[in-house]
């Protein structure tokens, strides 16, 4: 009889060598007349394990990792396809801390199933939601939606019963579902690694939304720098075709879902929705003053539910187990869980899902294990580029959308950036302000031309010129950006910005480099 | 191999016609697509590599538009480009969680070890450097694509090497 065996088709596990892994693999099963069946799973999230391998054996799964392809040898050698020890062993994926301490709704089949085998994302408890919304009226699902407390996860946090109903109750005859797959927040992937290693629960979740609300045509915006995802969700696509997820006859019902996958072309700004949906219709993606909003008037003008990856893959969950169930997790208006991701500087970087109410702290150093370089810990950006810097007096903030507005913070999309203690604060406040210069649509003033003067003026700072009036001139220039922008790009841009200034001034006051030039005096260039 | 734009592929051998042939079959295999402009100038430069100017005038023909609002959808997205790239393409990111990592030490070598600059192709045609803000790798950072492929816990060492290589290799790129 083979041995399965897992090996991750992620493109983080590929880019730590993964694929050479798997064909080692595959290689010295064959000179050694051993028969495996090979399966590229998802990821589980441990990236500092990857690339992770698991064989399934009499006791259930075991993990070995990090596997490279030069370990594979000794691994049989151990026999580690009955499980045998080995230095890279690490016994029952499920009992290693990190994965023990989460609470994975969301991602409950990620790295566990074969991403692009219905059956086995059935026998994992696919499905059972769209079977459900099959079977009942939009409103109930709508109320569904509600009573589950689930907020918008790709950063504004809107409370998705509202948006729902919303579009229920538009008027039109054709009407849409979009899913905001532009995970452009440095700091982000667990929209990447859902579709990567799950794809079908995003479809799945799609296909109730449009039941919900009344539309039969999905469209997925997908930024062009997830070519490996793309790939996958297009075979998976395919895929739920063939097993009557997608079409014209859903699961036999005569019900009706068609979806379709546009590729972004490297604009940050097409991550907010109408900057998104000018995209999608072909043009620049320049931010479309609301009203009206796109619930009403969005893409082609029709009523249109935009969400982000998380949020539609939350719903099959939601209609399987009930709203009830998905609100039992969380703190305060903070229903559910939120796939959160440990990034740049820490020890054991990857996907932490667990319930709203975690604090930072939690999360920084019981699952991240502090620093990656072992220095002290200075300063954690949660939310993406324009997520406040928060310093180790912030630690103790518990994650959910209350308390983090309340500290001037955003948990946004759950990305963790952390920083060890050689972060110079006034040079990441000023890539803030270039970032926002580089990526602004340029529709409205404040955002277009306040960035680069916002550069300019950092500039002077780090330089050393007049100082208390350019501080004063900045603080006055993040206030119009804050008040004035069309959008979030411009408006929230001040967020990292003040908070460098106001949690690590000291960085603002240095003494000026000797010789002007080098990276902190280059002037912006339009990439 | 010394040409200003040195591609040793398609762009620089294709004819006038072969390339126009080449634009008019992406046009023709998407006109009844939805918001057809942004699939139109992926097709071609999937298949070229960059998006010719000549590309302009049908583009707009095609799709009732005027060649500035053509012009306007191709300057305003990053991906796009309008000469030919080398024949491997090496985007490094510039996010947050790079730079928590070191590629700004990264992007310094790339310049003073391999004369690579941002938006700039080798002098032998071989590798165009381009940033790129966030490739969904933040927890192995930093990270690097090398012609479509996602490479983690980037060193100056493993970007000599695979330089190294891309050097000596045709293809990757159209």
């Amino acid at each position: 009889m083979s041995v399965t065996v897992y090996v991750p088709n992620d493109s983080a596990a590929i880019g730590l060598g993964a694929n050479a892994t798997a064909q080692a693999i595959s290689r010295i099963a064959a000179e050694r007349g051993i028969s495996i069946r090979l399966i590229r799973n998802g990821s589980r999230g441990l990236f500092w394990l990857e690339p992770f391998v698991e064989v399934v054996t009499t006791e259930g799964r075991i993990g070995y990792g990090p596997v490279e392809a030069h370990d594979v040898p000794s691994l049989f050698d151990a026999q580690f396809l009955q499980g045998g020890s080995h230095r890279l062993r690490l016994g029952a994926p499920e009992s290693i801390p990190y994965l023990a301490g989460q609470e994975r709704l969301t991602f409950s089949r990620v790295g566990i199933i074969d991403p692009l085998s219905i059956s086995d994302y059935e026998a994992h408890g696919g499905g059972r939601g769209l079977r459900a919304a099959l079977q009942a009226e939009p409103g109930d699902l709508v109320e569904e939606i509600s009573q589950s407390g689930l907020r918008g996860r790709g950063g504004a946090a809107f409370p998705a019963g509202i948006k729902w109903k919303t579009v229920l109750n538009a008027r039109a005859e054709q009407k849409y579902i979009v899913c905001n797959a532009d995970e452009g927040d440095s700091g982000t992937f667990s929209d990447r690694m859902i579709l990567e290693g799950d794809p079908f629960v995003l479809i799945e979740g799609m296909v109730i939304a449009g039941l919900a609300v009344g539309a039969t045509e999905g469209y997925i915006y997908l930024r062009s720098e997830y070519p490996h995802a793309l790939s996958i969700l297009l075979a998976a696509i395919q895929n739920a075709h063939e097993a009557g997820y997608l079409g014209s006859n859903l699961l036999g019902t005569g019900k009706r879902f068609q979806l379709h996958v546009r590729r972004g072309a490297g604009a940050y700004i097409c991550g907010e929705e109408t900057a998104m949906l000018e995209s999608l219709e072909g043009k620049r993606g320049m931010v479309r003053p609301k009203p009206p909003i796109p619930a009403l008037s969005g893409l082609w003008g029709r009523p249109t539910l935009i969400h982000n990856v998380m949020t539609l893959a939350a719903v099959p969950l939601i209609l399987d187990k009930g709203g009830a169930f998905y609100a039992g997790f969380g703190a305060g208006k903070s229903r559910g869980t939120l796939p959160f991701q440990l990034a740049g500087n820490i020890k054991r970087g990857g996907l932490v899902e667990k319930a709203f109410g975690v604090t930072l702290r939690e999360m920084l150093y019981e699952f991240g294990g502090g620093s990656a370089s072992g220095r002290p810990i200075r300063a954690v950006q949660v939310g993406g580029p324009l997520g406040a810097y928060l310093p180790e007096s912030k630690f103790d903030t518990t994650l959910d959308y209350e308390s983090f507005a309340a500290a001037e913070a955003m948990v946004g999309h759950g990305g963790i950036v952390v920083f060890d203690d050689t972060v110079d604060m006034a040079k990441m406040a000023r890539y803030a302000m270039e970032f926002c210069a580089i990526e602004s649509c340029g529709k409205c003033t404040p955002c277009r031309i306040g960035s680069t003067r916002g550069v300019e003026v950092i500039d002077r700072v780090i330089q050393g010129k007049q100082r208390t009036e350019n501080l004063t001139l900045l603080r006055d220039l993040c206030d119009t950006l804050s008040n004035a922008s069309l959008c979030a790009m411009g408006g929230l841009t001040p967020s990292p910005v003040l908070s460098a200034l106001t949690h690590f001034p000291e960085d603002f006051h240095r003494a000026p480099a000797l010789a002007p030039g080098g990276r902190a005096s280059r002037t912006i260039r339009r990439h | 191999m010394e040409s200003r734009h040195p591609a040793n592929t398609s762009p620089t051998v294709l004819g006038t016609q072969d390339l126009l042939a080449t634009i008019d079959s992406v046009i023709a295999a998407n006109r009844s697509v939805a918001g057809a402009l942004l699939p139109m100038l992926h097709g071609i430069q999937d298949l070229l590599g960059y998006v010719p100017s000549t590309a302009v005038p049908r583009l707009a023909d095609a799709l009732n538009l005027s060649q500035a609002e053509v012009h306007g959808v191709l300057s305003f997205y990053h991906d796009f480009r309008t000469v030919p790239p080398g024949r491997h393409i090496l985007r490094l990111c510039r996010a947050e969680a790079c730079q928590a990592m070191g590629c700004d030490a990264l992007e310094t070598h790339l310049q003073k070890r391999h004369g690579l600059t941002f938006h700039e192709t080798s002098t032998d045609g071989a590798v165009t450097l381009e940033p790129v803000y966030c490739l969904g790798n933040c927890a192995c950072a930093p990270s690097v694509l090398v012609d479509g492929e996602v490479r983690g816990r980037v060193t100056s060492e493993k970007l000599d090497r695979w330089i190294q290589e891309l050097r000596t290799t045709a293809g990757g790129n159209p």
